[in-house]
């Protein structure tokens, strides 16, 4: 499968050359798990490991916690306090698979800053940051729906605001708006249905998943030098890579049981840090808490999404240019999805030949500010809508827009980078140094 | 509030989001309590005194349609012996849809609802309240003193000024622990109001933390269970992370050129 030249599997026994030409699935494990893997990699890389493990955790315990649960609003609620209170080891479940959606997307931001510094997104792994993204979208969804599921206040009205941002599309948002729902407002119907959803979107996650490792199995990974392998012969690839199997297996398993022994910790002492008490109280359609705020993972774009009020000059000209057809509604709907969608255009906007920001002196200052950035909008989005968090937001997701659309075409032209060693052999040794007997 | 987002910002991922779910300055005052911290376990007394609390007053009002009376025996709780729980249950009146009839309540059955509309049902009223999310907003001091939630309901009962109200025909009374500073319920508790089977101090203070504690049991009964499985998962992590370090040292070590 990989375009690194490498040993391949040969059957050697009757059965197994008998099953190699019917179903060549020995063949295809062995590849897979045998891939030459830059050996200069470095702790960075550990997160696509955790993030599998994520998928996996959030099935079982899902599919565990879907044969106690009950998708009807009036014993939702109930079925999740049946879970934390009769069904055997059921609060372990329940906050596993709480917990486990906050560690799915803290490992996922990590990984995808990690792509984003080390310019993994670049040629010629474009498709595999566009799956990744794809990816992401799932997850975003996947939390979503998932969060409305114990029929909470927050679940309640996280649904309500979130599918009227659908509503916010002109002429067609209201229909949209409904057929999401299944009525005119978040009900039985809308609960069946996310229910629904939430069961079949991981399964859509794992595909994407085979097709993520796929594209990635056929470049080859990135490295931090940013350094291709060698290719010529497979004695070359020896000298700049490890098997994936035992070396990258093992280090990414020390690495994934610290990850975990953090998240038992966590179980442990507050399981309900990354919640919200609101939602502990059963819905009520009649009484709207203080403050709608969505999941933390979702805090970031939420600040986006609501950064642009009709104050904004951005606003008011799309309104006008349109005819009133992009309000401010509408305009926040388009940042939030636009400020998601242009991180999947970066492998065209970024024109840089330099790959990894390791050697790209300006371009660090302009990626950590974007980390800052991130952090802040995270920060605003809980905040209430009123100054001066908006006009937080409003810096925040012009910078956001700006990193991609501006400073990344524009760095990749003026910047003068540093050279990378030749070859990760050399990066490799410069951290190793060989022994004088070898 | 500003200073106190400042700091959040920095540790994002670490959100309090509960930091603004109150409305009005509230003052939650920090009772201590046995199950606080990372081994803090529940004081099956004072969970005993609650319950006596909790029956002879909120059950005027308030429910605990969560909780069933069999809990009341479970390990990690009150733990009453089964005739105890057998002749607790039997002090309430539930409705069998099989007889289509009131029968007395069986170790089985669920606790009854409210039953006045204004009052909350009480199951899970320590973890639907949070009071402390220090320090800095961060909720990170949750790990020792909680999140809270029995300190809220502990300031309410505790947190009557004196002075009253009347709006719209409703009486509130001014609480400083309640957001906004007047609640619709009236002071539920007064000195030995509460005669305590185990001749336990009996004033406000006393009886305000036993009810709340034993809303904490009630809203998290599987804590102590959830705090023995947790420590010995973590330390089960650290052992393999260590055996996993070596392993991964051992491995590398040719490659490294360190053998």
């Amino acid at each position: 499968m990989s375009g690194i030249p490498h040993d391949h599997y040969e059957p050697k026994t009757g059965f197994e050359k008998w099953l190699h030409e019917r179903l060549p699935i020995v063949s295809l494990a062995y590849d897979t798990l045998m891939i030459p893997t830059p050996k200069n990699l470095n702790w960075w890389w550990i997160w696509g490991i955790v993030l599998v493990f994520c998928l996996v955790l959030q099935i079982i315990t899902g599919i565990v916690l879907a044969m106690h649960y009950t998708p009807h609003v009036d014993l939702a609620f109930a079925s999740v306090e049946h879970i934390m209170r009769d069904v055997n080891g059921g609060w372990a479940l329940r906050y596993a698979h709480m917990n486990g959606a906050s560690l799915f997307f803290m490992a996922v931001y990590i990984h995808l800053f990690r792509g984003l510094y080390y310019g993994s997104y670049k040629a010629p792994r474009e498709i595999t940051w566009i799956i990744g993204m794809l990816i992401y979208l799932a997850m975003m969804a996947t939390g979503f729906l998932g969060y409305v599921l114990p029929w909470g206040q927050m679940s309640f009205w996280g649904a309500t605001v979130i599918t009227g941002l659908f509503g916010a599309i002109p002429f067609i948002g209201e229909p949209i708006q409904t057929w999401l729902l299944g009525g005119p407002a978040v009900d039985n119907a809308t609960l069946n249905r996310f229910f629904s959803l939430h069961y079949l979107l991981p399964f859509v996650i794992v595909g994407l998943v085979a097709v993520h490792m796929w594209a990635f199995h056929t470049t080859g990974n990135n490295n931090p030098t940013g350094v291709e392998v060698r290719r010529g012969s497979k004695d070359e690839v020896k000298k700049d890579t490890l098997p994936f199997w035992p070396y990258f297996v093992i280090k990414d398993l020390f690495a994934l049981v610290v990850v975990l022994a953090i998240f038992v910790a966590v179980i442990w002492t507050m399981p309900n840090y990354f919640g919200h008490p609101d939602n502990y109280t059963i819905a009520n359609p009649l009484v709207t808490p203080a403050h709608i705020v969505p999941e933390w993972y979702y805090l970031p774009f939420y600040a986006i999404l609501r950064a642009f009020t009709s104050d904004v000059w951005a606003v008011q000209f799309a309104s006008w240019i349109t005819g009133g057809i992009i309000d401010a509604k509408f305009f926040g709907v388009l940042a939030m999805f636009g400020s998601i969608l242009i991180m999947a255009l970066a492998p065209w906007l970024d024109t840089s030949k330099t790959r990894s920001g390791s050697y790209r002196p300006q371009f660090k200052f302009w990626f950590w500010l974007l980390v800052i950035d991130f952090m802040v909008l995270m920060w605003a989005g809980a905040m209430p809508a009123e100054p001066p968090y908006s006009t937080i937001s409003l810096i925040g997701a012009t910078y956001w827009f700006a990193y991609f659309l501006v400073i990344l075409p524009v760095l990749g032209l003026i910047e003068k980078p540093k050279s990378p060693p030749a070859t990760i052999e050399e990066d490799f040794d410069a951290h190793y140094k060989p022994t004088s007997a070898e | 509030m500003f200073k106190k987002t400042i700091l959040s910002a920095l540790l994002a991922a670490g959100l309090s989001t509960g930091a603004y779910a109150a409305g009005g300055e509230s003052h939650i005052e920090d009772f201590s309590f046995s199950f606080e911290g990372p081994f803090g376990t529940f004081d099956q007394h004072q969970l005993q005194r609650g319950l006596q609390v909790y029956t002879e007053v909120c059950a005027a009002c308030h429910g605990l349609e969560l909780v069933a009376f069999r809990n009341l025996g479970d390990e990690g709780g009150p733990t009453l012996e089964v005739d105890q729980v057998k002749a607790y249950a039997a002090l309430y009146e539930v409705y069998d849809a099989e007889l289509d009839e009131d029968r007395a309540a069986k170790p089985a059955d669920k606790f009854p609802g409210s039953s006045y509309d204004g009052a909350p049902d009480l199951s899970l009223m320590a973890k639907a309240r949070a009071g402390f999310h220090g320090p800095v907003g961060l909720g990170i001091n949750q790990v020792i003193q909680g999140m809270g939630g029995p300190e809220y309901i502990a300031s309410i009962l505790t947190g009557y000024t004196g002075h009253e109200k009347e709006e719209a025909g409703t009486t509130f009374y001014e609480n400083t622990a309640f957001p906004g500073g007047w609640i619709a319920m009236a002071p539920p508790l007064e000195d030995e109001l509460v005669e305590y089977q185990d001749g336990h101090d009996s004033d406000v203070h006393h009886m305000a933390q036993d009810v709340s504690a034993f809303l904490m049991w009630t809203a998290e009964p599987k804590m102590m269970a959830r705090k023995e499985t947790g420590f010995l998962a973590f330390v089960f992590m650290v052992f393999l992370a260590s055996l996993l370090y070596l392993t991964n040292k051992k491995l590398w070590a040719p490659h490294k050129h360190k053998d």
